[in-house]
């Protein structure tokens, strides 16, 4: 390194105009000051819209905010099949089921009869809000920042300009307060439709709140407190206990306690951003998160950076003792016991784009990134057993590779509204059926994710209960079952069920041309196009012509709610792991031209029996019965081509522990462990300035000089003579 | 079955335009002289060579029909022939083979294996990964490691035929010009081989066989090798580049062209007429130039797609659609550029309509409309000519960018722009996948270079300010 | 001067009610309000009443041109178009359909583009200047031919080429710099040093080209004939009186994209991951957010007109005989 500044000496002039020769290096993207800091750098690609709990529904926004906020449940971070655990509540929350007459009912009686379910829960003592300054009192008790006059409002830019914090301690008022902010109507919480055929009185509650609160001034809602507002739905029983009433059964519901929906919500938080100005200056709770949690936001710039910094006042957790016995083996149990968060601050970088991030990672500036198709060969490659493992590349790097099975579908849907394709007649069925053994997933995993992901056999993903592996949970439909193996039946028999739908070779009888068939495709980037082509050539081995509609996303959308479309593919990221969140997908009452999430529109009476039976029971051999009826429904209707259940790989460098990945929990920052000495040691390796470059140019330039410099000459001479 | 797309019928449009407005100058000096001063410029020639290839493969692209579907054997009506909803041009039919011709996945230029591994079956049944053999490319090799041979057999024949047909088209050509010169052939060959001609015919035709070599040998090569490689769905490189130039083409011609009347009328009445109208035009292009371009753009093709999807039954292909999107972008771009036009005719007639001859006609009392369409309209012709060229080659560049923000051309169309979008995600591949955008880099370069050059010559010559300085 | 200045504001209004009628227009034939609305409130589980809130919340839930309903002026007041063209004149762009504030995005991402675009614009302008100030000392020698074919050449690569390339091989294989990013303060510098050269390089040809023709056009003048006559040196002649006479275009065509560097460069900004206002506006086009691309409209069309302000400006300090008028 430093043998190759002495070689060129013009170069050394730039290297003291970039800082410094040596380390670190040239290209990190980093201040120098934040070498061998205890930091986990990360990335995101689009700034997260909302960080307010009650807003807040994807990925890269849990990402930031289940790090702050702390629900009363969380997933267990090691054991599967999945299980809920106490987060800041001190145990499970008990159940009691309660009659129409509000008497109590045991844990076994008939659903029909429960007509209230009472959850009752209890937080642990002594949990402690981020400093903030919402809570910030002055020496009478009064909150600083709660009146801000006309004079402060304008020095306000960032949070950081109200310098004072405080702190409080979390109660079980705080989780009423969240739940009551869920049926604020100006809250828009996504999920409120769905709380609302729950939680008992949330509806009356909503009207309750539009009524008592004060009109918007300048489009913008001031300060509300809800503590005044009653609710039967969730009442504070004490200061660390509360009590949530269900109508009927919901067992679903402690999944959503382990949600940021039901994160707790201090009401100074409000007090504070609810003041006149305050959302003018980007000051509102989307935006400045606070929370109980291990991590606090302490620089939010989405334009920018997100950073998160430990939080001093977390109340401590400790790194679970137990595990599945391959986390024993894999070494995932060296930490048990440690107090939890292992890192001190994580930052989040603006990175649009995948190329950058890729290179970045490999540079070693990014701790973990997934694997794009594109760099998929350069990273991984598949032993003769078809396992996906490392490239020798790779291993020399010490990535790791840690992959699993997303609790996701992607399908194929029909509209089972239109005339042709969709109802009830043996015909259209028929052609469902053909179009789905036609269409191979199996091909499509192989270009499109490079092998990422698992052929789909019904609605139900692997790890989520209900999903049955081997033989037994073939789609008899579409597949055989040969040599062990799910294999695809030939298109042979797709074309004589098409026949016996009746369209011979795929000709409609009445025109004698090609059936058209319309796909509502929704994407347009540049791997569209392909896309567009494969799925094309898919339903011309029928001999059905397909026409592409593309559109972006927010016409697709339109499309599906009206139910013009006819074939579509979509997808469904499950939100807690109970079968209850896919058939939900097919449920008759919840058709997406009713508004509900049912894109296929299918409806069958049988089958929306069974749902209603499934939904309410627990977990054991006799729910498995009601879901294997539903699944040959569905199977045997094919309203889905069950595409894939996708593949997530993610690689990570040897400095980064603790990456298990767990499909349901999102606060898993807290589990990561680094080792910045050796991220230093090997950046530094690895990130050589390669410089004989900049000396080519300089010596192009000189050599280029030389002739203009000899014409030049001989001109001045030639006219002075 | 022929289809004529709207862009085709333009196309036509502007073919015929061509030829009339190539019929008119020739009959008056003014704009006579400057195109045979182009004709004389080396540079210029070579570079209308190359172009009319281009021109050539894009008119082939833009004769459309629906191919015959082979009825089935069962079905009884045999008389009246069914047409597939499909179409093509008659470029898709001749290079049907290597749009048929598809690969599973990546593949480099010239070669005989897949670019990526995947499972491969043993004889013994077990699996291997491995890279496997293409389909098509270099399939009928017995031993792959010997294709550099046959590569160069191939080329060397592709090289033979070429020149040959060169030799015919030469001769004929010399004897053409011969019969003209009223020389004898040897005199008319010599004359070419030294350069002593009028026209560089020299310099034209040693592009012509340049380029007639490059393309035979790539004909010749095509048939059995992928020679630009495949892309990500193993479609065929070369088809794609090929298929590319139409969409390069109509966009850098149809663009002006569509709004060369409102550019044209709107100019000139604003320098004729002046108060009054002049305001009002003026206020309408600065009011439109002021929007940023892009956006403009962004907002139109959205529009559009809108329509399209409330509107899906009129179009019943994929290519009718994406023509349509083409058109509106080819509209769109005009929209934003026709102002800078528009400027300089009003320039210009504001000029013209103080000289002598138009107050001359003026006070005679001639209609309005006779005195523009008489004395204005030829007198601005050539800042017409100039600019059409000039802005092509900007028009070609900008669908490449239009693409890579996803509003340019359709994402199902063949153009230059979505094969570089593509493409760009590949070069994060290692070992990298370079193919795609080099075939992309080296056509749009190519067209765009001998644009630049031709333009280059075509201004100079009309350019009277910069005529009389040189 | 002042007064010319002035009328010329005065003109300016017009044009932008016009520039803003033309968006608004266009973005609402696309977009529906409800669209807008579904778009921000996320895909999941969304009800047709958080729709009508949502839209009630931001102003959207009026007609959109003409409000029949309501009497004599209000038929034209209260509308969307009139609430939200209002308020820009004052350049209050109100917030984003996400909900953030755009004037505070706008003042944020600003100065990352003008990091970029100023040196762009300045190192750009030397090179081409000087080198086409070597092109012309040496007119009709190998140097004059080449130097134009490799110009022409320059010009005909598509600027994606560039900023690919530049990525590739500077980011990726030399490692001289990070790849892409941004930091605030004086850690910027490692970030602009790629985006910069790329865009310098690719600017290159065309303004090379430009100046060489500038420079040319000068050179046949017959003041620089009688210079020459006079004797004086080649080099004398070229600078004492051909640059500084071409000065005067290469400047005046520089005065009127200044304001419009505040506008960031679209593509190169995206792709180096410059937080700048050029990615701005392409996050804003594909995310559909209404709200921010009509103010980027609007900011560019003002900034268009300040622009044709300087250049009539320049044009008068630099050359006596053009008066104001």
């Amino acid at each position: 390194m430093l043998r190759a500044c002495r070689s060129w000496p013009l170069p050394i002039v730039l290297v003291l105009l970039l800082g410094a020769c040596g380390q670190p290096p040239w290209n990190n993207p980093y201040p120098a000051s934040q070498s061998g800091e205890n930091i986990l750098y990360g990335a995101f690609t689009e700034r997260p819209k909302h960080l307010d709990p009650v807003r807040s529904y994807s990925a890269n926004e849990y990402a930031f905010i289940a790090q702050i906020y702390e629900p009363p449940l969380q997933y267990h971070f090691l054991k599967r099949p999945y299980e809920l655990v106490p987060l800041t509540a001190q145990a499970l929350p008990e159940v009691r089921y309660l009659d129409a007459k509000g008497e109590p009912l045991p844990a076994d009686a008939d659903p029909e009869r429960i007509a209230i379910s009472e959850y009752l829960i209890e937080i642990a003592p002594g949990i402690q809000y981020q400093p903030h300054p919402a809570f910030a009192q002055d020496a009478a008790g009064a909150y600083r920042y709660h009146q801000l006059d006309a004079k402060a409002l304008a020095r306000l830019k960032t949070l950081d300009d109200l310098p004072e914090t405080g702190t409080r301690e979390l109660i079980a008022e705080d989780y009423v307060y969240q739940i009551k902010r869920l049926a604020t109507p100006w809250l828009h919480s996504p999920i409120a439709g769905l709380m609302g055929e729950h939680i008992l009185g949330f509806q009356a509650l909503r009207e309750r709140i539009e009524a008592a609160a004060p009109e918007p001034v300048n489009g913008a809602r001031l300060f509300f407190d809800l503590r005044q507002v009653a609710f039967e739905g969730a009442e504070v029983i004490d200061r660390y206990r509360y009590r949530v009433r269900l109508e009927g059964r919901y067992p679903q519901f402690l999944y959503w306690l382990a949600m940021p929906f039901f994160a707790p919500m201090p009401w100074e938080a409000e007090a504070l951003y609810g003041q006149p100005g305050m959302r003018q200056r980007n000051l509102t709770l989307d935006w400045y998160p606070v929370g109980t949690g291990p991590f606090m936001l302490s620089e939010n710039n989405p334009n920018l950076r997100m950073v998160l910094e430990r939080n001093p006042n977390f109340h401590g957790e400790r790194y679970p003792s137990e595990g599945m016995p391959e986390d024993h083996a894999a070494g995932r149990l060296a930490d048990a016991g440690k107090p939890l968060p292992f890192i001190d601050q994580a930052i989040y970088s603006l990175e649009g784009e995948s190329i950058p991030y890729w290179n970045k990672f490999l540079q070693g500036f990014y701790d973990s990134s997934g694997v794009s198709s594109d760099a998929f060969d350069q990273a991984i490659q598949f032993d003769t057993g078809g396992e996906a493992e490392l490239t020798d590349e790779m291993r020399a790097q010490g990535i790791t590779l840690v992959t699993a099975v997303q609790t996701t579908i992607w399908y194929m849907g029909f509209n089972m509204l239109d005339p042709l394709l969709g109802g009830d007649s043996e015909s259209a069925r028929l052609l469902r059926q053909a179009i789905s053994i036609a269409v191979d997933f199996e091909e499509y995993i192989s270009i499109f994710a490079n092998g990422r992901g698992v052929e789909g056999q019904g609605p139900i993903p692997p790890g989520i209960f209900g999903h049955r592996e081997g033989e037994a949970g073939i789609n008899p439909v579409v597949f055989d079952w040969r040599d062990g193996r799910a294999v695809r039946k030939p298109v042979e028999e797709a074309r004589a069920l098409l026949a016996d739908a009746g369209y011979p070779n795929g000709r409609d009888p009445h025109t004698g041309r090609p059936l058209t068939l319309y796909y509502e495709a929704m994407d347009a980037g540049p791997d569209g196009r392909a896309r567009l082509n494969w799925i094309r050539k898919q339903f011309a081995k029928l001999g059905i012509e397909l026409v592409v509609r593309a559109t972006d996303y927010n016409r697709f959308q339109e499309k599906m709610r009206e139910g013009t479309g006819q074939v579509f593919m979509w997808g469904w990221n499950a939100d807690y792991p109970d079968p209850e969140n896919l058939f939900f997908l097919l449920y008759g009452p919840n058709r997406k031209v009713d508004g509900g999430e049912n894109a296929a529109n299918y409806r069958n009476p049988a089958f929306d029996a069974l749902f209603e039976r499934m939904k309410n029971m627990d977990d054991g051999p006799e729910r498995q019965a009601v879901i294997d009826e539903m699944t040959a429904i569905l199977r045997h209707d094919a309203p889905w081509s069950f595409g894939f259940y996708p593949k997530s790989f993610s690689l990570h460098h040897q400095w980064l522990d603790n990456v298990q990945p767990n499909l349901m929990a999102n606060n898993t920052l807290k589990y990561r462990r680094l080792d910045p000495a050796l991220r230093e040691e090997l950046r530094e390796r690895w990130n050589p300035p390669v410089l004989w470059p900049l000396g080519a140019l300089l010596l192009v330039l000189v050599v280029g000089a030389v002739p203009a410099l000899i014409v030049a000459r001989r001109r001045e001479r030639g006219r002075a003579l | 079955m022929p289809v004529i797309l709207i862009t085709d019928a333009l196309i036509f449009v502007l073919i015929a335009v061509g030829i009339g407005f190539g019929l008119y100058a020739a009959r008056h000096e003014h704009l006579r002289g400057p195109w045979r001063q182009v004709g004389r410029s080396p540079i210029g020639l070579a570079a209308l060579v190359v172009i009319l290839f281009y021109i050539g493969i894009g008119l082939l692209d833009s004769l459309h029909f629906h191919p015959r579907v082979e009825s089935v054997a069962a079905a009884p009506s045999a008389a009246a022939p069914t047409y597939s909803t499909q179409i093509i041009s008659v470029l898709d039919l001749w290079l049907s083979g290597l749009r048929e011709r598809q690969e599973k996945t990546f593949s480099a230029p010239f070669a005989s294996h897949l670019f990526v591994k995947e499972p491969i079956e043993q004889p013994d049944g077990s699996v291997v990964r491995g890279y496997p053999r293409l389909e098509h490319g270099g399939a009928h090799l017995d031993d792959p490691a010997r294709r550099g041979v046959d590569i160069a057999l191939r080329g060397l024949l592709g090289m033979v035929t070429g020149l040959i047909v060169w030799s015919a088209l030469l001769v004929v050509l010399i004897a053409v010009l011969a019969l003209r010169w009223r020389q004898p052939f040897n005199a008319s060959v010599r004359a070419i081989w030294r350069g002593e001609t009028e026209l560089p015919w020299r310099v034209g035709l040693i592009t012509l066989a340049l380029m007639l070599v490059l393309s035979f040998m790539a004909a010749e090569l095509a048939a059995k090798y992928h020679i630009l490689g495949t892309d990500k769905v193993g479609e065929d490189v070369f088809y794609q580049s090929l298929k590319s130039i139409r969409t390069g083409l109509v966009i850098g011609t149809l663009t002006t062209l569509v709004m060369l009347p409102a550019a044209v009328i709107l100019g000139i009445m604003a320098g004729y007429f002046g108060g009054r109208t002049d305001d009002v035009i003026q206020y309408l292009y600065t009011t439109l130039n002021s929007i940023p371009g892009v956006l403009l753009i962004a907002a139109a093709i959205l529009m559009l797609q809108v329509y399209m999807t409330n509107h899906a039954d009129q179009f019943q292909s994929l290519v009718e659609r994406a023509d349509l999107r083409l058109l509106f972008l080819c509209i769109i771009l005009g929209v934003t550029s026709w102002t800078g036009l528009c400027r300089l005719l009003r320039g210009e007639s504001l000029k013209l309509r103080e000289a002598d001859y138009v107050q001359a006609a003026r006070s005679l009392g001639v209609r309005h409309s006779t005195v523009i369409s008489r004395h204005i309209l030829p007198n601005v012709l050539h800042i017409v000519m100039i600019t059409l060229v000039l802005d092509f080659s900007g028009l070609v560049l900008a669908e490449a960018v239009l693409s890579y923000v996803n509003i340019g051309v359709d994402p199902t169309m063949n153009s230059w722009g979505n094969m570089i979008n593509s493409a760009r995600l590949e070069l994060a591949r290692d070992p990298v996948v370079w193919w795609s955008l080099a075939a992309a880099f080296v056509f749009m370069f190519t067209l765009v270079l001998a644009a630049n050059l031709l333009a280059d010559v075509v201004r100079d010559a009309f350019d009277p300010r910069l005529r009389s300085a040189a | 001067m002042s007064a010319y200045i002035l009328r010329r504001l005065l003109y300016a209004l017009p044009i932008l009610i016009g520039v803003n009628l033309i968006t608004f227009l266009l973005f609402f034939v696309v977009n529906s309000p409800d669209d807008m609305a579904r778009m921000q409130l996320g895909d999941k589980r969304v009800t047709q009443e958080a729709i009508d809130t949502w839209k009630g919340e931001r102003g959207y839930d009026k007609p959109l041109l003409y409000n029949a309903a309501a009497g004599g002026l209000g038929a034209l007041t209260e509308t969307i178009f009139f609430q939200k063209s209002l308020k820009l004149f004052a350049f209050d762009f109100g917030q984003s359909d996400s909900g953030r504030d755009i004037g505070f995005d706008i003042r944020q991402r600003m100065w990352p583009s003008l990091a970029i675009a100023i040196p762009t614009l300045l190192v750009g302008l030397a090179i081409a200047i000087s080198y086409a100030l070597m092109i012309v000392f040496f007119r009709a020698t190998y140097i004059d031919v080449g130097s134009v074919v490799l110009l022409v050449a320059m010009m005909s690569i598509s600027g994606l080429f560039y900023i690919i390339g530049g990525q590739f091989l500077i980011g990726k294989l030399f490692r001289l710099v990070p790849i892409s990013g941004y930091d605030t303060g004086l850690d910027a510098l490692k970030f602009l040093i790629l985006p910069v050269v790329v865009g310098v390089v690719a600017g290159i040809g065309s303004s090379t080209r430009l100046y060489r023709t500038f420079f040319l056009e000068e050179i046949n003048r017959d003041y620089v004939r009688t210079a020459r006559a006079k004797g004086l040196h080649e080099r004398k002649v070229l600078f004492r009186h051909v640059l500084r006479n071409a000065l005067i275009p290469i400047l005046t065509g520089v005065v009127a994209v200044l304001p419009l560097l505040f506008m960031g460069a679209l593509i190169i900004e995206s792709f180096f991951g410059v937080p700048g206002l050029g990615s701005y506006t392409i996050d804003a086009i594909n995310r559909q957010d209404f709200s921010i691309v009509r103010a980027m409209v609007f900011l560019g069309s003002v900034l268009y007109i300040v622009g044709l302000i300087m250049t009539d400006l320049s044009y008068t300090l630099v050359d006596p005989r053009v008066r104001l008028s």
